[in-house]
């Protein structure tokens, strides 16, 4: 019996010891990420499985971390460079953006850089402006750079994996209000193919996208829309890049609305981009605006009401889908 | 500046009041009334008073995550800082910032940081000012071991001592950057050859001898202000966990009881007694007064009511320009001007 309950933690654990079993040259770099088990117990245990050797505790150097880790992966392994929050990745945007991203590009095809940058971003504990943003617009931004972003128990550990099996650079951003997370892990059976969204709940009236913690708030809208007689269809995009844009047209064509969902600060956003893309390719199918559902254009306040005022709220979401389909305008709506 | 001996006795009651103070954060934590868990104390590391006291008014400096003691040592009002670990409108910063994000432009206080290394060369720009301005200042940043490994860390050095700033840098050494021990995260641990090496002037002295950093830094500092840049490391152990949550379980029990008895403030209070500059009920007056004012810190931030949600659209940019739209306020325009009825 290949499937079993777990948690988003135990996942992504789980496809870095398969995947470190399975391939020889897999290493792990960090901070923490040996001795203490990572900052969020994501690599418990496997510096006593793998050893020194393959599970690096690295100096607080995150430069030198992800270049070290462009080093190796040009060379011969295959590391998984860890970020421990990923607002720490303006530290490491050269090496990113312009070492990891690009050398495949700029050297001819040549010198490929087979690494994955795993990192947790989002809010949910208090741990104020630089340590709880969610910052995938910059890397989607960058051409070279893959990037997913797990929104279940299942997807944390498969995507992983694929990421360890592409020739380019992958980002895993997960989320730290997920790690507790508990769902079902099919080890033989991923929720969709890489590159794929995956309809996570069907419905004919709106179409609702969205990832990472947002599709929880997402659903969670879905069940108080269910209750007003109103059936979305909610995608889980997980893969942002590459993304095939197909499922999402085909929904936005059935359904003639859409709503964009992320936890980032909305302006140049990755539901920016999506929300873009249906407009170009939907804009005859489509009865109302594409909406965007975002968190607000501001830093994260430490203060608790503050943060969760911050980004968006399965009420606000469900909000705007009465909105888009029966016309039923907000409380707070003029 | 002359030293008169009372001076000692009010180094001493600062960092009684600064375990005072941490020892409050722990309480508000398990109080339900923090803002989050990221709470660094700075507990073992007291005897940066001898670091803040050599500063003068109009000094500033920058601090990292686990700022609280600095903050306390350059005149923080106890109440506003616990206020802001809260999260609450009284706090410094209006409960934006919390615990790892006070600042205070009155005090000097140029922002605390929770980048490891990210305010350090905040305060070269600092020196950059006082020494166009010939203001005479002079600015220290403080950060822990761990930093010691960022390259920001460098750079900072090396403007600093080729430009002759008016910059002190203080290195925490607490012996870990989280779970990590400093020898685990250097090859060669001889920190203060690293600033020499840049031209600057350094230091290490013994963090339970606060009367030693004292004396160390006010030289420091005097070098700096006549442009002569320095490093100062302070030798001393993390008392308790990394933040809130943490209970080290990397350590060696051995070694945590050996590094708690490294105690600036037991040792400070020892030596007053010795050195006759203070009885024990003297002493004993400072340590439950210190108690009394970080009691009613508590209770303060406790009953301190939660910012408005509207001020979190406030102070992204300055007043007066254009400001982040609120979201309803976006949906609401669609909502109305968008709909084709
Ligand atoms: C750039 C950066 N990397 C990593 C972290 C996560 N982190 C926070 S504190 C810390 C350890 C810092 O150790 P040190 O500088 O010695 O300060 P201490 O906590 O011991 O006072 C780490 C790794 C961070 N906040 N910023
Ligand atoms: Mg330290």
């Amino acid at each position: 019996m290949s499937a079993f309950e777990t948690t988003y933690r135990e996942a992504i654990r789980q496809a870095l010891l398969d995947a470190m079993q399975a391939d020889p040259d897999i290493i792990l770099i960090g901070e923490e990420v040996g001795l203490y088990g990572g900052a969020y117990g994501v690599t418990k245990g496997l510096i006593e499985l793998y050893g020194a050797e393959r599970v690096i505790d690295a100096p607080i150097s995150e430069p030198g971390i992800v270049g070290v880790a462009v080093g190796a992966a040009m060379t011969g392994l295959r590391p998984v460079a860890e970020l421990m929050y990923v607002d720490f990745v303006g530290l490491v945007m050269d090496q990113l953006a312009n070492q990891a991203a690009k050398s495949r590009y700029m050297f001819g095809g040549q010198i490929g850089v087979p690494m994955v940058l795993r990192t947790q971003g989002g809010t949910g504990r208090s741990a104020a402006a630089q340590h709880s943003q969610s910052l995938e617009a910059w890397m989607l931004h960058v051409p070279g750079l893959r990037l997913v972003m797990p929104a279940t128990v299942n997807d944390a550990y498969h995507l992983l994996r694929e990421a360890l099996r592409q020739p380019d650079p992958v980002v895993v951003i997960e989320h730290k209000g997920l790690y507790t997370m508990k769902g079902v892990l099919d080890v033989d059976t991923p929720d969709g193919e890489w590159g794929q969204p995956v309809i996570r709940r069907a419905g004919t009236d709106v179409t609702i996208l969205s990832y990472s913690r947002m599709l929880h708030e997402s659903l969670a809208a879905a069940e108080v829309l269910a209750g007003q007689g109103v059936q979305a269809d909610v995608i889980d995009l997980r893969c942002l890049n590459p993304l095939d844009d197909t499922m999402i047209f085909e929904s936005v064509r059935r359904t003639g609305r859409a709503m964009v969902v992320t936890e980032a600060a909305l302006t140049g956003s990755v539901a920016s981009e999506i929300a873009a893309r249906i407009g170009e390719a939907c804009f005859d199918w489509l009865e109302e605006p594409v909406l965007r559902i975002g968190g607000e254009d501001i830093p994260i306040p430490v203060s608790p009401a503050l943060e969760r005022g911050a980004i968006p709220s399965a009420a606000l979401i469900a909000e705007a889908g009465l909105w888009l389909v029966k016309r039923e305008a907000p409380a707070w709506a003029p | 500046m002359t030293q008169t001996n009372t001076a000692p006795l009010a180094r001493y009651r600062t960092m009684r009041r600064i375990r005072s103070f941490e020892e409050r954060v722990g309480e508000l934590f398990l109080r339900g009334a923090s803002a989050g868990s990221m709470l660094h104390l700075s507990i073992g590391e007291e005897a940066v008073v001898g670091v803040t006291a050599a500063m003068t008014e109009g000094d500033s400096f920058t601090t990292h995550h686990r700022g609280h003691g600095v903050f306390i040592g350059r005149g923080a009002d106890p109440a506003r800082m616990m206020a802001e670990i809260a999260g609450k409108e009284a706090g410094y910063c209006r409960g934006k910032g919390g615990s790892m994000h006070i600042a205070d432009r009155a005090l000097g206080h140029l922002g605390a940081n929770a980048i490891v290394g990210g305010g350090i060369p905040h305060i070269v720009g600092a020196g950059l000012t006082y020494r166009n301005l010939r203001s005479g200042q002079v600015s220290v940043a403080f950060f822990g071991d761990g930093a010691m490994q960022q390259g920001i860390l460098y750079e900072s050095m090396n403007m600093a001592a080729l430009w002759h700033l008016p910059v002190l840098f203080c290195c925490i050494n607490n012996q870990y950057g989280m779970g990590t021990r400093v020898d685990r995260s250097a090859g060669k641990l001889a920190f203060s050859e690293r600033a020499e090496a840049f031209g600057l002037t350094g230091a290490r002295v013994d963090g339970t001898n606060v009367e030693a950093v004292h004396q160390v830094a006010t030289a420091l500092v005097a070098g700096a202000r006549a442009g002569q840049p320095g490093y100062i490391e302070i030798d001393a152990y993390r008392f308790y966990g990394h933040a809130r949550m943490d209970k080290s379980p990397y350590r060696d029990p051995e070694e945590e009881a050996e590094g708690r008895l490294r105690d600036p403030v037991v040792t400070a209070r020892a030596r007053l007694a010795v050195a006759g500059l203070a009885d024990e009920a003297d002493l004993a007056r400072i340590d439950a007064e210190a108690a009394t004012e970080m009691d009613a810190a508590l209770e303060y931030a406790v009953e301190a009511v939660a910012p408005p949600l509207a001020s979190m659209f406030e102070d992204v940019y300055a007043p007066g320009t254009a400001q982040p739209r609120p979201q309803r306020d976006r949906l609401a325009a669609i909502l109305s001007e968008g709909s084709r009825a």
